[in-house]
C-alpha cells in the first residue's frame, strides 16, 4: 500500500508541478487559491496513502536518547509541557515518547506546565501514554502531575530554590508532602534530567537561562521546528541534546522502537508524518525553482525586449 | 436574503447533522446513548470548526469568522479558568485565608500578610478597565516590569552573553597529531578531523564575524568590510536554516490536521 | 505622583531581583516578589477577559458590523468560564485537577480550542507554499546563499536527501545531503544564531538596565492618561 501510495502521489504531485511550470512559462500568475489546492492535495494524498520511511538518529538527538537510557532506574526526570495546540502536531509525539522512556526506565516523573494549554494536553498524555501502556505505574510513586503555573519565568526563578513554594499541592489537589516523589526533592536542581518541550515563551530557552545554567541540571529541549534553529547556540554546553521539529520526533520514535520491542506495534504519529512531509517538502522546492526560472526568464524577456 | 449563502448553510447543516449521527453510532456499545451522542457531537464539531477555519484559503465567508470569534472567546476564558484555579487557589488562599481553604477544599499553610500585596496590585490593575482611574494600573503594570526586568539581567548576561562567548572558544585544530597524520587521514568523512576542524573553524571565524555585522559604529571597509561580508554570508545561511525548518513545521501542523480530518472524523486512515 | 511612583515600584523591584541572585539573605525576598509577579499574572487575565467582554459587549450595543459575532464570543466565552470556574462535569468535583479527563472543560479543550488553535497556525502552510511560489526570488548573492542553505535542510530532513545521495561513499560522506544539513546546522547555523544571541542578550541587559534606573518610562504610557 505504502508503494503504491508513493508513486500515486507521486504522479499527482508532478502533474501539477508540470502544470504549474507550463502556466508560469508562459507569463500567467497561478492563482494563490490554485496553489493553495494544489498543496492540499498534495500532502492529503500522502496522509491517505500512510507513506512511511524508515529513520535513524542524528547524534544531537541520540544524546537525548542515551541520556535517559543511562540514568540509574529511579532518576528524577521533570517533563515540561510548554506549548498549545498549535504546536501539538510535532512536538507531543516528543512528549509521549518521553514519557514512554522514562516509564519503561523506572525513572520517576514530575509533569508540570507553564502554558495553561499544557495542562490539558498533560491530561491527554496521561490518558493516551501512561493510563493505556503502563497500567501498572502508580501515580505519586512513578508519576506525579503538578500541573500548570501562571508567571512564565517567575515560576522557574521559585522552583530553583524550593518547590513546595511555587506547588503547595499536585493539579489534583494533594498536598505534595505527601507525594512519595516529592520525599527528597526539594528544588528543581534535585532533578537528575529536565525536559522542556515547547517553541514559545516560555520555554525550553526560559528552562536554560532561570534553571539549567544556575542550579546546573542537564536540560535536553523538545523543540517546535519554528524555534530548533535558535537553540543550537545552547549545544552541547547547556543542553545535552535537542529534539527539532517532527524529524528530531520521528527519530526518536525510531530508536525506541528499536531498543524497546514492546513499543514496536504502538502508534507512533512523527514517524507517520515524515512521508507527507517528505512531499510537502518536494513540493515548496519545486514552487521555490519554477518561481525563480518562471521570474528570470520574464526578466530576460523585459531587458531583451 | 441571497440563495447562494441560504443554500450553503443549509448543506453545512444537512452535513453537519448527518455526519454527528454516523459519529455517534460508531461509539462503542457498552457507552450510553448520551455519551455517543455527545462524542459525536464532539469530532463533528471539531471537524467543522477545522474546516471552517480552512475555507479562509478560499476567502472570508461567516463560517470563518464564527470560528473565530468563537476562538477569541473561548481561550481567554480558558486561560482565566487555568489560571483562577491553579495560581489564585493554589498560591494565594493558602497564604491569606484558611477559610477561603476549606471552601476550595485545598491545604491552608499559614497566614503571610505581605501576600496581600498582590491581590491588592491585581485589583489595581483591573483600575485599567476604568476610563478615569486608568492612570493607577501603571503601579501593578511597573511591577511587572521590574520583575521581568530583575529576573532577565542576570540570566541573559549569564546565559546569552557569557556562556556563549565561553563556548565559542574552541579548538581549531581538533585531535591534532602532527601535519603528517592530518594528510595521511585526509577524507571528507562526516566524522573525519577535516570536517571536524571547518566546523570549528567556521563557528569562531562565523560568530566573530557575525558580531562584526552588527557592528554599525564604524564603516564597513577593508578588512572591517570583509569581515562584515563574510558574516552576512554566515547569516544568509543561518536564515536559510530557518526557513527550513519553518516550513517543516508549518507543514508538520497541517498533516496533523489532515490525519484528524482522515482518521477521527472520517475514519479513511488507520492508525 | 503618577510617573514617580511606578518608575520607583520598577526599581526597586528590578533591584531586589538583581541583588537576590548575588546575596543568599535576598533569595526569599525574590521569590516572593516573583511569587507577586505570578498572582499577578492571572489577574492580567481576567483584565485581558474584560476588555474583551467591554469590547464586544460595546459593538453589540451599538450594532457595528458583524456585530452578530461578537454574540458568538461572548457566549463562548461565558459558557467556558463557567465550566471551568464550576469545574462543571469533574469527577472529583472541587478537588479535582481543573482538566481531568472527561470534564467540560477538557471537552471543550479537546473539541473547541484545539481543532482552532491548530487550524488557524496549520493555515501557515499554504502562506508559506504561496510565498516561495512568489516571493523567494535568488536575486543577488546573499538570497541565493539563503536558498540554498534552505533546499539543502529542506532536503536534508527528510528520507528522501538520504535516497538521493547514499551513494556516496564514506571518505565523502559530508556530502550526503543529511550530513550536510547536520554539519550546517552544528556550524554555521550555530554561528550566526549565537551572534544574534549575543547581540539580542547584550540588548536585553541594556533595556533592563534602562528600565530599572528608570531612564526608560514608555511602558507608562502617555502622561495624558
Amino acid at each position: 500500500m505504502s508503494n503504491i501510495g508513493v508513486i500515486i502521489s507521486l504522479i499527482i504531485i508532478s502533474g501539477g508541478l508540470l502544470a504549474i511550470l507550463i502556466y508560469s512559462l508562459r507569463g500567467r500568475d497561478v492563482d494563490r487559491r490554485i496553489i493553495f489546492l494544489f498543496v492540499f492535495i498534495a500532502v492529503a494524498s500522502a496522509v491517505l496513502f500512510n507513506i512511511e520511511f524508515k529513520e535513524h538518529p542524528t547524534l544531537i538527538v541520540k544524546k537525548v536518547f542515551d541520556k535517559i537510557e543511562n540514568l540509574p532506574s529511579g532518576s528524577r526526570v521533570l517533563i515540561s509541557f510548554d506549548y498549545d495546540p498549535a504546536m501539538k502536531p510535532e512536538v507531543h509525539p516528543m512528549a509521549n515518547s518521553f514519557v514512554r522512556h522514562c516509564l519503561v526506565k523506572g525513572h520517576k516523573l514530575c509533569l508540570m506546565s507553564l502554558w495553561p494549554q499544557g495542562q490539558a494536553l498533560m491530561t491527554e498524555t496521561l490518558e493516551e501514554v501512561i493510563l493505556e501502556e503502563f497500567p501498572e505505574a502508580r501515580y505519586g510513586e512513578d508519576y506525579v502531575m503538578l500541573g500548570y503555573k501562571a508567571g512564565n519565568e517567575g515560576v522557574l526563578n521559585v522552583i530553583i530554590t524550593d518547590f513546595r513554594k511555587m506547588y503547595a499541592t499536585d493539579a489534583r489537589g494533594t498536598n505534595i508532602d505527601s507525594i512519595p516523589i516529592f520525599k527528597e526533592i526539594k528544588s528543581a536542581k534535585d532533578m537528575d534530567l529536565i525536559l522542556p518541550i515547547g517553541g514559545g515563551k516560555p520555554g525550553p530557552k526560559e528552562w536554560i537561562l532561570f534553571v539549567g545554567d544556575p542550579g546546573n541540571v542537564p536540560v535536553a529541549p523538545g523543540l517546535a521546528a519554528v524555534v530548533a534553529p535558535l537553540i543550537y547556540p545552547y549545544y552541547p554546553k547547556q543542553a545535552i541534546g535537542l529534539l527539532g521539529g517532527v524529524k528530531g520526533a520521528a527519530e526518536y520514535e525510531s530508536e525506541l522502537r528499536q531498543k524497546y520491542p514492546r513499543f514496536r506495534d504502538v502508534y507512533a504519529p512523527a514517524l507517520r508524518m515524515m512521508g507527507p512531509q517528505t512531499l510537502a517538502h518536494i513540493v515548496i522546492m519545486a514552487f521555490i525553482v519554477i518561481g525563480n526560472i518562471a521570474f528570470f526568464r520574464r526578466k530576460r524577456s523585459e531587458t531583451g525586449a | 436574503m441571497r440563495k447562494g449563502p441560504v443554500i450553503i448553510t443549509a448543506v453545512v447543516v444537512c452535513l453537519f447533522i448527518v455526519s454527528w449521527i454516523i459519529k455517534a453510532v460508531n461509539v462503542p456499545a457498552e457507552d450510553s446513548v448520551f455519551r455517543a451522542f455527545a462524542q459525536g457531537f464532539g469530532v463533528t464539531f471539531a471537524a467543522f470548526l477545522t474546516l471552517a477555519v480552512m475555507s479562509f484559503l478560499y476567502r472570508d465567508n461567516p463560517f470563518y469568522k464564527f470560528a473565530e470569534h468563537l476562538y477569541v472567546g473561548v481561550s481567554a476564558a480558558y486561560a482565566m479558568s487555568l489560571g483562577f484555579w491553579t495560581t489564585i487557589v493554589g498560591n494565594l488562599f493558602p497564604r491569606i485565608s484558611e477559610g477561603l481553604c476549606n471552601w476550595f477544599e485545598v491545604p491552608y499553610t499559614e497566614f503571610e500578610w505581605h501576600f496581600l500585596i498582590p491581590p491588592a496590585l491585581g485589583i489595581i490593575l483591573l483600575m485599567r478597565l476604568s476610563p478615569k482611574g486608568g492612570w493607577i494600573s501603571r503601579w501593578a503594570l511597573a511591577f511587572i516590569v521590574g520583575t521581568t526586568a530583575g529576573l532577565n539581567l542576570p540570566r541573559f548576561l549569564r546565559s546569552d552573553f557569557i556562556e556563549q562567548i565561553s563556548a565559542t572558544f574552541l579548538p581549531l585544530l581538533v585531535n591534532w597529531h602532527g601535519i603528517g597524520d592530518f594528510f595521511s587521514n585526509l577524507s571528507l568523512s562526516a566524522s573525519g578531523q577535516l570536517v571536524s576542524i571547518l566546523t570549528n573553524v567556521v563557528i569562531v571565524v562565523g560568530v566573530f564575524c557575525g558580531i562584526v555585522y552588527f557592528f554599525f559604529s564604524k564603516e564597513h571597509k577593508g578588512a572591517f568590510g570583509a569581515a562584515s561580508r563574510f558574516g552576512i554570508w554566515i547569516l544568509m545561511i543561518t536564515f536559510g536554516a530557518s526557513f527550513g525548518y519553518t516550513v517543516m513545521g508549518r507543514i508538520s501542523l497541517l498533516v496533523g490536521r489532515l490525519t484528524f480530518l482522515g482518521h477521527d472524523w472520517l475514519g479513511l486512515i488507520t492508525r | 505622583m503618577k510617573r514617580t511612583i511606578p518608575v520607583i515600584i520598577t526599581s526597586v523591584v528590578g533591584t531586589v531581583l538583581i541583588f537576590s541572585v548575588f546575596f543568599p539573605s535576598g533569595r526569599t525576598l525574590g521569590e516572593d516578589f516573583s511569587l507577586f509577579f505570578d498572582i499577578i499574572a492571572v489577574f492580567a487575565f481576567f483584565l485581558g477577559g474584560g476588555n474583551l467582554v467591554r469590547i464586544h459587549i460595546t459593538k453589540i450595543y451599538r450594532q457595528r458590523p458583524d456585530w452578530g459575532f461578537s454574540i458568538v464570543t461572548l457566549i463562548g466565552f461565558f459558557i467556558t468560564l463557567t465550566v471551568g470556574l464550576f469545574k462543571l462535569g469533574n469527577a472529583e468535583g472541587i478537588s479535582g485537577s481543573v482538566t481531568a479527563a472527561g470534564s467540560l472543560l477538557q471537552e471543550i479543550f479537546v473539541n473547541i480550542i484545539t481543532p482552532l488553535s491548530s487550524t488557524m497556525y496549520a493555515l501557515l502552510a499554504f502562506y508559506v507554499a504561496s510565498a516561495s511560489y512568489r516571493a523567494f526570488r535568488a536575486k543577488n548573492r546573499e538570497a541565493t546563499i539563503l536558498l540554498i542553505a534552505a533546499f539543502i535542510i529542506l532536503l536534508g530532513r527528510t528520507p528522501f536527501g538520504m535516497m538521493l545521495t547514499q551513494w556516496i561513499p564514506e571518505s565523502f560522506s559530508i556530502l550526503q545531503i543529511p550530513n550536510l544539513a547536520v554539519w550546517i546546522m552544528n556550524s554555521a547555523n550555530l554561528a550566526g544564531q549565537r551572534a544574534i544571541l549575543i547581540g539580542v542578550g547584550l540588548g536585553v541587559v541594556a533595556m533592563s538596565l534602562r528600565l530599572i534606573l528608570g531612564m526608560d518610562r514608555t511602558y507608562l504610557g502617555s502622561d495624558s492618561e
